[in-house]
């Protein structure tokens, strides 16, 4: 791939930087999943691995969580993006170059940002921890060049309308870039208090809102009608879904600071706009599954189709969670506990990456035009990431109920980390049974772009039989 | 082919979006800016300084550019002894917190008192300052405000040092560089919550607690005590060192990660620390072969552990 960063766009082979951002995602992953099994162990075993700052726990679980956010989702974001929008468009990437030159700057940026924060340089501020240096540099070289290259592909289409995906992917790429210059206001011009703390949640959920699920809902508006062959059930549903995504997901940002002294009116006006979220979810959702009319066979015979209805019927208790667990009623309960933790990973391991899994997939097999090497390695990575990603959202969810009842109850704080220490040791299985799953993938996708079976022209993925 | 038929759809999503972060950055930002200051913010921002987190006079949160609290025992012209004072020394060329740089972050009423009587305007980086909170009458309520001792009673930087013993020295606003840097905040809140909560951790904070901080780190995932008030749980400096050098010397089922690395090489005897003798003789001592633990060398008085157990102390 490298080699093509100083070639003419013309010579550049069409698909060339969907193929890097593809197999970059997959390998962040598996550093994000394996930081991620790391930090469980040592939640489980505070002694593992012990003395040194580097692997102290406060210095990487921010590592984790960039990597698997700004890696492996964004990364696959882009992947996505740079095949995808040019096929609804009917026409050509705009510029496979900068789509090169995009995933190595995102490459080369995350890699120094995730140093930084390893060795604790930090802006002390959870999700915007990049220090602000790293934030500009994420805007400007990393969310813009991709922001051009989607706007670019999107203008010069060959189709008169613009379909449902690419609506998502536009506006969420401009979106990305306004969030992180905003967000990190506090930090460009030292604002300080609540305008601070309140900036760094606002920041938080709109990477969340205006990012990572309006995308990963775009990515499966592409991948079910294309495989099922159905076409989308409605475009209506799909404009409601996109509408309501803009105007009740960019507001409640204050539900995150539910138990902070913000002013009462910001708070009750969050809550309330954080129960409509269920508006895009229910629209969403709806729409997926009734596309599948007549097709309910594929979710047991296609990998790609399983991973991403999987990952929408993932989206109803995720959502449920959403709505509910910021109002007051139920905030005060379970705000801070391990509760968050699995809705954290319901949405962004549960049915984000499940939905993103189904694109690399599909992806890379369509542009490398080969079969995927082995279905059973497929499988087996379904399986490891579904029961992994149970057993963690499972005993995380028990593990916050605990810790909820003790902090109502007045239990002393030290007898709630005891009777959390199986819940973290059945958290650090689940979450190693995801870790390993990935490992597989990766070799998987290199075999399939060494050993697949060659796809006839014309013909698509799904279309073959899969042989291993 | 162009976007012609999209007008109206980007002037709606304009709109929108744009109408979204009117309701949920503009409005509330000037609820933020009509709070005061409360007497917390102004000791909490005095003691951190300027910025706690990244920033380029601190690029690698080593606790550089940091004011120093000091308990005043004697005053420092005169040498006699007065009623404990604290105050706030910012050295030489050490950055002043956003509520000198820019008073109107102090709150109506802190600010214009701190800038006629306090005289806060007439501190300068290059020369250094002294503050402290003193008390005065706003409208007819009493209010604390911020004094520039340099301007009102010559009380320099230097001078202040002289008078000062190393046990009267607070570094706790390089303490909270540590805090930040170390991540305590991944499992340790700031923020003790609006409902039962308090009982155990003490009150929570109010509105205009937070002017002038940076990062508020309010931590939002808590598998650990929340740290708001825990210097007035426990003051006790030697269980932190004992807690800060390994947590499972004092609390066997913590898991809290060791942070022995704070100590540095040396202890306060400037005795080289062997790190690898006391890990073998605490896991002969854990596994039952050693009846007492190895005891925990004595931190030195410029070590990061000083800093952190300083801030500690602070949490009031
Ligand atoms: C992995 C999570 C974790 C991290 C990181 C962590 N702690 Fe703790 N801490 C705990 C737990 C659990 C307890 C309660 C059990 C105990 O006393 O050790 C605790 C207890 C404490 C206590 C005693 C609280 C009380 O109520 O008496 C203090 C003080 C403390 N930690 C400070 C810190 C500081 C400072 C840091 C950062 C340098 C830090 N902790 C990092 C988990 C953590
Ligand atoms: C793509 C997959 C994953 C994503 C996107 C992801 C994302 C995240 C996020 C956003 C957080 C912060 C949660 C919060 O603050 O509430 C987090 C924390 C964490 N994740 Fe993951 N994660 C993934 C996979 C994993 C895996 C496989 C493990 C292995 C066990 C893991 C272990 C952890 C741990 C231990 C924490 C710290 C939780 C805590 O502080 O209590 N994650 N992750």
């Amino acid at each position: 791939m490298l080699k093509y960063l100083f070639a003419k766009n013309e010579d550049i082979p069409e698909g060339s930087s969907a193929v890097y951002w593809g197999f970059s995602s997959i390998v962040w992953f598996v550093i994000g999943t394996g930081l991620g099994s790391f930090n469980a162990a040592k939640l489980a075993f505070p002694d593992f691995v012990t003395g040194n700052e580097f692997f102290a726990f406060g210095h990487m679980r921010q590592v984790h969580v960039h990597a698997v956010i700004f890696g492996w989702i964004s990364m696959a974001f882009g992947m996505a993006m740079m095949y995808i929008t040019p096929a609804l468009g009917n026409t050509k990437l705009w510029s496979e170059k900068l789509g090169l030159w995009n995933a190595t700057l995102w490459n080369v940026g995350l890699s120094l940002g995730l140093v930084l924060l390893w060795a604790g340089v930090s802006s002390g501020r959870e999700y915007s921890d990049f220090p602000w240096v790293i934030d500009l540099y994420i805007a400007l070289f990393m969310a813009v060049p991709l922001c051009i290259n989607v706007w670019m592909t999107v203008i010069n289409r060959r189709t008169q309308g613009i379909y449902t995906t690419n609506w998502f992917f536009a506006s969420a790429v401009f979106m990305v870039a306004i969030v992180f210059l905003t967000g990190n206001l506090p930090e460009f011009f030292h604002l300080t208090g609540l305008t601070e703390a309140y900036l760094t949640w606002w920041f938080a959920h709109n990477v969340l809102g205006l990012w990572i699920t309006p995308v990963a809902a775009a990515i499966a508006y592409y991948t079910i009608p294309k495989v099922t062959g159905n076409p989308l059930y409605s475009h209506r549903i799909g404009h409601l879904h996109f509408w309501s995504v803009v105007v009740f997901y960019s507001t409640p940002a204050a539900h995150h600071l539910m138990s902070a002294p913000l002013p009462e009116w910001l708070k009750s006006f969050a809550s309330v706009e954080g129960v409509l979220i269920l508006v895009p979810a229910i629209a969403f959702v709806s729409n997926i599954l009734l596309t599948m009319t007549g097709k309910w066979h594929m979710f047991v015979e296609n990998l790609e189709i399983r991973f991403t209805i999987t990952g929408v019927l993932m989206a109803i208790p995720l959502n449920m969670q959403g709505g509910f667990q910021q109002t007051r009623a139920i905030n005060w309960y379970i705000h801070g506990t391990g509760w968050i933790v699995a809705h954290a990973h319901l949405a962004l391991l549960g049915f984000s990456t499940f939905l993103e899994a189904a694109a690399v997939y599909l992806g890379l097999q369509m542009i490398l035009k080969r079969k995927l090497y082995s279905l059973t390695l497929g499988n087996i990575h379904f399986w490891l990431l579904l029961i992994g990603f149970t057993t963690y959202w499972v005993s995380m969810t028990i593990a916050g109920l605990i810790q909820g009842a003790g902090k109502i109850y007045e239990v002393p704080y030290i007898d709630v980390v005891i009777a959390e220490h199986p819940y973290m040791i059945a958290r650090w299985l689940g979450g190693t049974m995801v870790f390993t799953g990935n490992v597989l993938w990766l070799y998987n996708m290199w075999m399939t772009a060494r050993q697949g079976t060659v796809i006839p022209v014309g013909r698509m993925p799904h279309e073959l039989a899969y042989e291993r | 082919m162009a976007f012609r038929e999209y007008k109206i759809g980007a002037r709606m999503f304009g709109l929108a979006l744009g109408g979204s972060m009117c309701i949920t950055l503009l409005l509330p930002a000037f609820d933020f800016a009509s709070v005061s200051s409360t007497d917390v913010a102004l000791d909490k921002a005095f003691t951190a300084g300027h910025e706690t987190a990244f920033n380029l006079e601190d690029p690698f949160l080593l606790g550089w550019n940091k004011p120093l609290k000091i308990t005043l025992k004697a005053d420092p012209k005169t040498g006699q002894p007065m009623a404990a004072k604290e105050v706030y020394v910012y050295q030489t060329g050490t950055t002043f917190p956003a509520g000198i740089l820019h008073p109107r972050i102090l709150g109506k009423g802190v600010e214009e008192l701190s800038v006629q009587q306090g005289k806060i305007g007439e501190a300068q980086k290059g020369a250094g300052a002294v503050f402290a909170l003193a008390k005065g009458s706003f409208q007819g309520a009493e209010i604390s405000y911020v004094e520039n001792l340099t301007a009102t009673k010559g009380w320099t930087p230097a001078v202040v040092m002289s008078v000062a013993k190393d046990e009267d020295v607070s570094h706790a606003g390089a303490g909270k560089t540590m805090f930040v840097r170390e991540g305590c905040w991944w499992c340790h809140t700031l923020l003790p919550e609006q409902t039962q909560d308090w009982q155990v951790f003490g009150a929570p904070p109010m509105l205009g607690d937070f002017n002038g901080e940076s990062p508020t780190a309010f931590g939002s995932d808590r598998k650990a005590p929340d740290l708001l008030h825990v210097g007035s749980r426990n003051s006790s400096r030697e269980w932190m060192m004992l807690h800060f050098f390994n947590p499972r010397l004092v609390q066997p089922h913590s898991i809290m990660p060791r942070f022995d690395y704070l100590w540095g090489d040396k202890d306060a005897s400037g005795q080289k620390i062997d790190f690898d003798k006391w890990r073998a003789e605490y896991i002969q001592y854990r596994d039952g072969a050693r009846v007492t633990p190895p005891e925990v060398p004595a931190y030195s008085k410029n070590s990061e552990i000083r800093y952190l157990i300083d801030y500690m102390m602070s949490l009031k």
